[in-house]
């Protein structure tokens, strides 16, 4: 089907950030209300069409709007285009839905910030490049949106710069992504090359003339580029330094949409990875490192923010493992996914409002007994916090224990390993989960007696108890009657014949809520039960220490690839100067040299001039007559 | 009578104008030198002419004759300028240029 609506989605908020940046100071009394209805109203454009699209019948959902021929180099044709499918609009919704929310509590959480303007600019582009990068039709019209969240990405984070460390959390974030990028440009400079076309349509057509390893190749290089953007083992280490945005932005793009990007790439690329196995299993592999990798990190973080970080980077691993298991996993990675949208970012909320309510403090061992001061926060943040753990019926238990279920059925040494990982990550989810809970909200009052936490406005509150709905019901409405599944079928194409069950779904359920039970269980020792130091301790394993470096992955970093570079760097520099200015002063100390020699036969003498003259004149007159005799 | 003698004639001329040229100082000097040297090859010119017969060597001394006549009349009025300011028509008190 063909409509001229989609481009609205995208159109509506890059007016409002063009209106917002282009029209400067004088926006500022309004701006942020503007900024909010461009993106409600985008929400609008995507519920109507979903409306469109659910009167169709299945097979014929998918939206396409052709803009115009972008690039036309001889067999090289790229038109812009977009590509509505039952995929993009699960994201267009979630985007446009959680975006807004986020645009409503910014109203209210950055009411004191000067700058409230220029943020609502960037939230606007942001939604406005991610929903290109969910609707574009080719892996190059992808690419734009991909690096335009990027862009996104680093201003927001970046947005208070005034501090160094924050204007360097920005620029990691950015480098970091860069890498993955440069993976994303390879997958589709490969697919050219071997398929003769980078749109989503074409590749799928063609993928049976690829030979395996070309295949292969494309996935890794895909697999690297989610890593960059979802902060998946190995460039996962900017996720945590991403938390110096205001909380908004880490809410809304470092855990519900942008980080998912990855996620949504390869499933987008399913029919590429489900021709190449190697690349669909080192999918799976970098998912399950990932999701232990965040959890252990997350144990050991008292910054609520970057706690929730780690957890962020932890569940993205589940959705990872997900996609990496084929055909099965998709749809419960989509709806993991999906779910992890609606209760990461009320709990990313949850933490902006405690901050909002204790003068900015982000250090969980100054928090305690809040529950009691912020009632509707501690309500909507414990509501996403039982969805996160799994506790049915919450929306976790149901897309979290399916990914668990599909990585067991997967069957032989790889399900178990993979489903063993799974099932781990739930019992440390569940560990550092309630730690935070009881850090925060329970237990006794840790802060001091300038602070004075109360609840926040309405305006932030709001937006919280829509998103803990979301967290409580979503997961039930995608799984009745396999609905998601089955609306998202026609891009995925699940397999037809059942897998072997190697464990039966409510097994998998009763171990993971045993190890949940488990979880939980040493956090409330550890924490509620015995006295929390408001001052970290100093005398623990070298485990925790370790984790509390986030695994070393910065210390890694600077090892393998930052000296070395930089050693690099230098002696390029050093040959440089040597080898290339060198040559290039040396002609020119040549020249001065032979000017100086030159010069002193200007004698200003015209008479020794004209002698000159006279006996070159002699001279050639001579070589003719030599040459001519 | 032999022309190949004007020749000779217009090569003592020629040498007479070019070490006129390089061994003296006077600014006036000089330029009847140059004139001497111009017409030295004039006279070349239409010898050539006459040996040949035809009159290329004779259009061509035309040309020189407009030449030199331009030439007087810039050199003189430089030659003129130079004394004015200096008081002197010596060719190596002008090496100004050098510097």
């Amino acid at each position: 089907m063909i409509s001229n609506l989609p481009i609205y989605l995208i159109a509506l908020p890059l007016f409002g950030s063009a209106v917002l940046l282009l029209g400067g100071r004088k926006t500022d009394r309004w701006g942020h209300i503007f900024a909010t209805l461009m993106s409600a109203a985008s929400f609008g454009v995507g519920a109507y069409l979903l409306t469109i699209m659910l009167s169709k019948s299945n097979s014929e959902r998918a939206i396409t709007q052709k803009l115009f021929e972008w690039i036309s180099v001889g067999t090289f044709k790229v038109n812009a285009g977009l590509l509505l499918d039952q995929l993009s609009i699960c994201f267009v919704l979630l985007i446009t839905g959680v975006g807004t929310l986020i645009h409503i509590y910014s109203i209210a959480y950055m009411s004191h910030d000067h700058d409230r303007r220029r943020f609502f600019a960037y939230l606007n582009f942001f939604i406005a490049a991610m929903l290109l990068l969910v609707l574009g039709d080719s892996y190059l019209n992808l690419y734009v949106g991909w690096e335009g969240v990027g862009l996104a990405s680093y201003l927001l984070i970046g947005f208070w710069n005034q501090k160094p460390t924050y204007a360097t959390a920005a620029k990691k974030a950015f480098i970091a992504n860069r890498v993955g990028d440069m993976g994303l440009s390879l997958a589709i400079m490969i697919a050219f090359a071997t398929l003769g076309t980078v749109s989503f349509a074409g590749v799928k057509e063609h993928v049976g003339q690829a030979s395996t390893g070309a295949l292969t190749a494309i996935g890794i290089m895909l697999l690297v580029a989610a890593t960059g953007k979802s902060a998946q083992f190995p460039l996962q280490a900017w996720l945590g330094d991403a938390m110096a945005g205001p909380t908004p932005v880490s809410a809304l793009i470092h855990a519900a949409t942008m980080v998912t990007a990855g996620v949504y790439l390869i499933t987008r690329s399913n029919f590429i990875f489900d021709a190449a196995p190697t690349a669909q299993l080192a999918v799976a592999i970098i998912g399950a490192i990932t999701l232990l990798f965040g959890a252990v990190i997350g144990m050991a973080k008292d910054d609520i923010k970057k706690a929730l970080a780690a957890s962020t980077m932890s569940q993205i691993g589940y959705m990872i493992l997900g996609a990496g298991l084929g055909p099965a996993g998709y749809a419960f990675a989509i709806m993991h996914l999906l779910t992890h949208g609606f209760f990461k970012a009320g709990m990313f909320l949850g933490a902006g409002s405690v901050m909002h309510g204790m003068n900015d403090e982000v250090n969980m061992r100054r928090y305690g007994g809040l529950r009691k001061f912020m009632p509707i926060t501690f309500a909507t943040f414990g509501l996403g916090y039982l969805a996160i753990i799994g506790v049915p019926p919450f929306a976790g238990f149901y897309s979290k224990d399916k990914i668990i279920e599909v990585a067991f059925n997967t069957g032989g040494i790889k399900g178990i390993t993979l489903g063993s990982a799974a099932l781990l990550g739930a019992a440390i989810t569940a560990f550092y989960m309630t730690r935070v809970v009881i850090l925060t909200f329970a237990g006794a009052k840790r802060w001091d007696e300038k602070a004075h936490p109360h609840e926040s406005p309405f305006l932030m509150w709001g937006p919280m108890v829509l998103l803990a709905l979301g967290s409580v019901s979503s997961g039930f409405l995608f799984t009745h009657g396999d609905a998601l599944r089955n609306w998202l079928a026609p891009v995925v194409e699940p397999v037809a014949v059942h897998e072997a069950e190697v464990l039966s779904p409510a097994i998998v359920s009763i171990l993971a809520l045993v190890l949940v039970a488990i979880g939980v269980g040493l956090a409330i020792v550890k924490y509620l039960l015995s006295d929390v130091p408001e001052v970290a301790p100093k005398d623990v394993t070298v485990f925790t220490r370790i984790a509390r470096r986030d695994l070393l992955q910065d210390q890694f970093n600077e090892a393998v690839f930052m000296r070395p570079g930089q050693a690099l760097t230098r002696g390029l520099l050093t040959a440089d100067r040597s080898v290339i200015d060198g040559a290039v002063r040396a002609i020119a100390r040549m020249a001065v040299g032979s000017g100086n020699i030159l010069r002193t036969t200007q004698t200003g003498f015209v008479r020794s001039y004209a002698m000159w003259i006279v006996l070159g004149a002699i001279g050639l007159v001579a070589a003719i007559w030599m040459v001519t005799l | 009578m032999n022309a190949a003698n004007y020749l000779y004639v217009s090569a003592l001329l020629f040498t007479i104008g070019a070490i006129g040229v390089v061994v003296r100082r006077n600014a006036i000097v000089v330029f009847m030198c140059v004139e001497l040297m111009l017409n030295a090859a004039n006279l070349s010119f239409v010898t050539f002419a006459r040996i040949n017969g035809n009159l290329e060597g004779q259009v061509v001394a035309f040309f020189t004759m407009v030449v030199a006549a331009c030439e007087v009349v810039v050199g003189l009025a430089i030659i003129v300028t130079i004394y004015r300011s200096r008081r002197s028509a010596s060719v190596d008190d002008a090496s100004l240029l050098k510097r």
